[in-house]
């Protein structure tokens, strides 16, 4: 756990006094990424340097996992802050042996167990250790050295990260892969981080909470989720851009949305059936044909059951697409917009029909939290589901 | 014709004067290295001390060495060193200082703030940051400035002659002072050759010295 309290910094500049970070208190529960999200020169990368020192402090206390780090030694303090940075700093005179096993070398590990946390690390990562243990940071490519950066951080264990925008100078397709891996590690590790990004988007993929900062004050920590449906105040509204309600698909998953009431035809039945049941249910379009194991395996227009006799095996179209339930709106959206379809299937892991999603109730669940809003301002005696 | 006779009939004196020659220089420079880059490092904590320090030694250059060795024999007679020997070392161990200091200092500065960084947020020591970062990277223009001493100095050495410091100058101040051109043109061209062959020998070891790593991305000639 990362707490601030009442951290500042002020530069003694020629034009005179200029307050960096003023008065920063903020949590960082243990196992959460905390992602520090502001404009350039809002004091975000200023706070987060100062909790290893890098910047040192005017005044105000940093705690980790309870303790007060003021008397410290700064090479034990930063011995054990993992510390990533957008430049990557890989020590090009060091293989990649010698670069990731720096922290615990200096910690006094012993070689067999240094060597054998080399591996350890690049199986973490992803990256085939006799491959790369013994080459130099110069071969690599600018993805493979930041999970080298990454590695590095992670060498010695540290319970508490620090990350100063370690994904920007990436191309951004490997900038996702990165970010996912990175995800899938986190799960694993459960590591405390700090991480400072400018990127609106990362912070929402990657943050369990999100602090905006603004010249040097903190404005709003909340959950990217909190964050995109109730800005505080006009500048972290501009910030998120006017696009943010589009911003919370990425965060909900079609299990929050999908509705498991889901009538279908089955291969034998007719098209009078199927054209029965579309009305029925109220189906404007079609309805989906599944076989004996319910997976779903076409799809009968009410236009071709109207217009046809005959079986429903006989006039099927094909399924567009199908989406699952882990899958997040946002790719349902585009599945949607691509296939010109208002509702989409959506199937288990055996690949059986387990109910469908519809844009009528994406919108809805998406539009609930800005009524919750809306309504409390409009009545203030009650106050906003936080 | 005549040279290339004069060269062979004399070898064996050409060796040996060739061997103090690289003696007199190699001490002097290997004194230099001892002090330059030492110093090199220490002034790049200090902005002001780096400036003086480096307008210092660049002064120095600027006297010429024939003054430089007028100075000394006064000074030095005083322990009874007034010529030969220790004055030349001395002479060359200061023209040294401009080229290692400057070269050090330089590469030491321009080490990427970013590793610096980095080296600072996992945690190494200030000695540590220079030991196992900023010396290694900053060894190939460290090189480079050692190898610009040894050979600025080799000519600078064969003025030593003329205070009875031996070296291959003694072929050329004999030259003049007999009006014999066969000394003269062999000393000077044994300098010369000295000079090229012993660049390009640092220049072998420099690219020994330098960290495999960096080879890869950079042409450090």
């Amino acid at each position: 756990m990362i707490q601030l309290d009442n951290l500042t910094k002020v530069f003694d500049t020629p034009k005179g006094a200029v307050v960096a970070a003023d008065h920063i208190s903020m949590d960082v529960p243990s196992g959460e990424i905390c992602i520090l999200l502001g404009p350039s020169g809002c004091g975000k990368t200023t706070t987060l340097k100062m909790i290893n020192r890098i910047v040192k402090p005017t005044s105000g206390k940093v705690f980790i996992n309870g303790e007060d780090t003021t008397g410290m030694n700064t090479q034990d303090l930063r011995r054990n802050i993992g510390y990533v940075i957008q430049q990557i700093g890989l020590f090009p005179n060091m293989t990649i042996e010698e670069n990731i096993t720096v922290v615990p070398k200096l910690l006094g590990w012993n070689k067999a167990r240094y060597k054998e946390r080399a591996r350890e690390l690049m199986a973490m990562i992803s990256m085939e250790p006799d491959a790369f243990l013994k080459r130099f940071p110069s071969e690599l490519s600018g993805g493979q050295q930041q999970r080298i950066g990454v590695a590095r951080a992670l060498a010695a264990d540290p319970p508490v990260m620090l990350m100063d925008e370690p994904f920007g100078a990436i191309d951004p397709i490997n900038r996702a892969v990165i970010q996912d891996e990175f995800l899938k590690m986190q799960q694993e590790l459960k590591k405390t981080i700090m991480f400072v990004s400018h990127d609106i988007d990362e912070a929402i993929k990657m943050g369990d909470r999100v602090a905006i900062f603004r010249e040097g004050k903190l404005v709003q920590h909340s959950a990217p989720d909190d964050l995109l449906a109730a800005p505080k105040n006009a500048f972290v509204e501009s910030f998120l851009g006017e696009d943010r309600a589009l911003k919370r698909l990425n965060l909900v998953k079609v299990k929050d949305v999908v509705s498991d009431e889901i009538a279908t035809v089955k291969p034998g039945d007719t098209l009078e059936t199927a054209l029965a049941r579309i009305d029925d249910y109220g189906y404007q379009n079609a309805i989906l044909m599944v076989n004996d194991q319910r997976q779903p395996v076409g799809l009968i227009t009410r236009a071709k059951a109207r217009t046809t006799k005959g079986y429903c095996r006989d006039h099927f179209e094909n399924v567009p697409a199908t989406v699952t339930l882990e899958d997040d709106l946002r790719k349902v959206a585009s599945l949607m917009f691509s296939q010109d379809a208002t509702w989409l299937p959506c199937v288990d892991d055996d690949g059986r029909v387990c109910g469908q999603i519809t844009q009528r109730a994406m919108t809805h669940h998406l539009g609930s939290r800005f009524r919750a809003r809306e309504a409390a301002a409009r009545n203030p005696d009650s106050t906003v589901e936080e | 014709m005549e040279l290339i006779q004069y060269a062979l009939d004399n070898i064996d004196l050409l060796a040996t004067r060739t061997v103090e020659h690289i003696a007199l220089v190699g001490v002097a420079v290997g004194i230099a290295t001892l002090t330059g880059v030492p110093i090199g490092i220490a002034i790049t904590k200090n902005e002001r001390m780096a400036q003086a320090v480096l307008y210092a030694a660049s002064i120095i250059v600027t006297i010429p060495s024939i003054a430089l060795f007028g100075i000394m024999i006064p000074v030095l007679s005083l322990i009874g060193q007034g010529i030969g020997y220790l004055p030349a070392v001395i002479a060359v161990l200061l023209y040294s200082q401009l080229p290692i200091i400057r070269n050090t200092y330089t590469a030491i500065n321009n080490v990427d703030p970013a590793l610096r960084e980095a080296a600072r947020g996992i945690g190494m020591s200030p000695n540590q940051r220079l030991r196992l970062v900023e010396i290694p990277l900053a060894v190939p223009v460290i090189m480079a400035g050692v190898r610009t001493a040894v050979v600025l100095n080799i000519g600078v050495m064969a003025i030593a002659a003329y205070i009875g410091a031996g070296g291959l100058g003694t072929f050329i101040s004999r030259g003049i002072s007999q009006s014999d051109p066969r000394q003269l043109i062999v000393g000077a061209v044994a300098v010369s050759l000295l000079a090229i062959i012993v660049d390009y020998t640092l220049l072998y070891v420099q690219k020994r010295l330098t960290p495999r790593g960096m080879e890869l991305d950079t042409s450090t000639a």
